[in-house]
């Protein structure tokens, strides 16, 4: 299980939980890299969005 | 006394004149029994003063966050502890954006950077970008950078800028609670210059930014007095970590209300569903605005969110038999 929270960036074992963070998540892009919870610079695009974290690189939809 | 939506159906529907101020408050405070009445009213207005057509448009963001404004709505605004970074959009993806709209029927593509205004750097991505996709693609190129010089204006119109989109976001009394670092004056004028120079004017808002009721039927007429070529209608998504981050959700019969009294104020204009549709009105709500007073939808994602996959916004315009609008070919 990757360790933080794509949507507020805190660890997910301090608060397991997330269920709004991940509900969210239907309509918004990650914010935070789920390695190591940094913000991540993300670009929207109509049909998808990229995400890139400095330290663990590119994900997109 | 004349029931409102017997005189709205006289006025609006028979005359194609819009409503007063008065008139859009008591549509927005129409008991919850009524509001089927009032989209139904609204429909017929919409079909008869614009017709069954539907403009479909994606966007996306060039410059992403990083703005200096404090708009207390948004993410992108460089002066709140929000989660959205700073990031430029390159040449070529924002080619293959325009593809990827044009690929669903849509005839409008929007640029939109997060800044007070444009700088040499966002005019200089602007005309190569503008050129790349009129080399490309045919769809109508609009954009939306902010506050305007009319040396910018005449820029963009010289590139073939078609439409410009400069949101007043809410009504003149309720704007400085919003935004501090300009002026609803200030928006207004840019209005005006883009209006002179034959740009079509793109002018809507964001309801549900804690606004009254009045303030929203001073915000309809203030709109229609402009008589902006198309208002897109936003609803508030709370982003986190800005000013009004905790601000509810607008209840969704009051987006309703709202989307009805806007169309009863401004029969002949598109009334576009913009941000927020998704988290207040739920996936049925996009047909009851369509079936309300709506003739216009943003396909696709949103910004810096997403919203539903143009698809299910295309069949469903299928399903109602409202034909999407084709390129002019005056293009
Ligand atoms: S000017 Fe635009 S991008 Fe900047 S804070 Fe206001 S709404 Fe956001
Ligand atoms: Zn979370
Ligand atoms: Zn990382």
């Amino acid at each position: 299980m990757s360790g933080f929270c794509g949507r507020c960036g805190r660890a997910l074992s301090t608060e397991p939980a997330h269920v709004d963070c991940a509900a969210a998540l239907e309509l918004e892009p990650p914010r935070y890299c789920t390695q190591c919870g940094r913000r991540m610079k993300v670009q929207v695009v109509p049909t998808g969005w990229s995400a890139t974290c400095v330290e663990h690189g590119a994900l997109s939809s | 006394m004349t029931d409102i939506l017997e005189f709205a159906r006289a006025q609006v529907l028979d005359r194609g004149v819009g409503l007063d101020e008065v008139a859009v408050l008591e549509i927005l405070r129409l008991p919850d029994e009524r509001i089927a009445d009032a989209l139904q009213l609204a429909h017929e207005v919409r079909m008869r003063w614009c017709g069954p057509e539907v403009e479909v448009e994606g966007i996306v963001s060039l410059k992403t966050g990083g703005c200096p404004e404090d708009c207390h709505f948004c993410s992108q605004s460089g002066l709140f502890s929000s989660p959205v970074r700073a990031v430029w959009l390159d040449i070529p993806s924002l080619v293959e954006a325009a593809k990827q709209t044009a690929a669903t029927g849509a005839t409008e593509f929007c640029i939109v950077a997060a800044v007070r205004g444009p700088d040499a750097r966002l005019m200089a991505q602007m005309r190569e970008g503008v050129q790349a996709i009129k080399e490309a693609v045919d769809i109508n190129v609009a954009a939306s950078l902010g506050m305007l010089t009319q040396e910018q204006v005449d820029e963009l119109v010289e590139m073939g800028v078609h439409r410009y989109n400069h949101n007043l976001e809410t009504c003149r009394t309720y704007f400085p609670n919003v935004v501090t670092t300009h002026s609803w004056e200030e928006r207004w004028g840019t209005l005006k210059m883009v209006r002179d120079s034959g740009m079509e004017v793109c002018c809507g808002g964001i309801l549900g930014l804690g606004e009254t009721v009045e303030q929203r039927a001073e915000f309809a007429v203030q709109l229609a007095e402009l008589d902006p070529h198309e208002v897109p209608l936003n609803f508030l998504n709370p982003r986190p970590g800005t000013p009004l981050e905790d601000q509810p959700v607008l209840d969704p019969k009051d987006a309703l209300r709202a989307i009805a009294a806007f169309r009863l104020a401004m029969p002949r204009t598109i009334i576009r569903y913009a941000g927020g549709r998704e988290i207040t009105l739920g996936d049925l709500g996009t047909r009851d605005g369509l079936l309300g007073g709506v003739n216009a939808v943003i396909v696709g994602n949103y910004l810096t969110t997403l919203g539903r996959p143009a698809t299910q916004d295309l069949e469903l315009l299928a399903e109602l038999k409202m034909p999407v609008k084709a390129l002019s070919a005056t293009l």
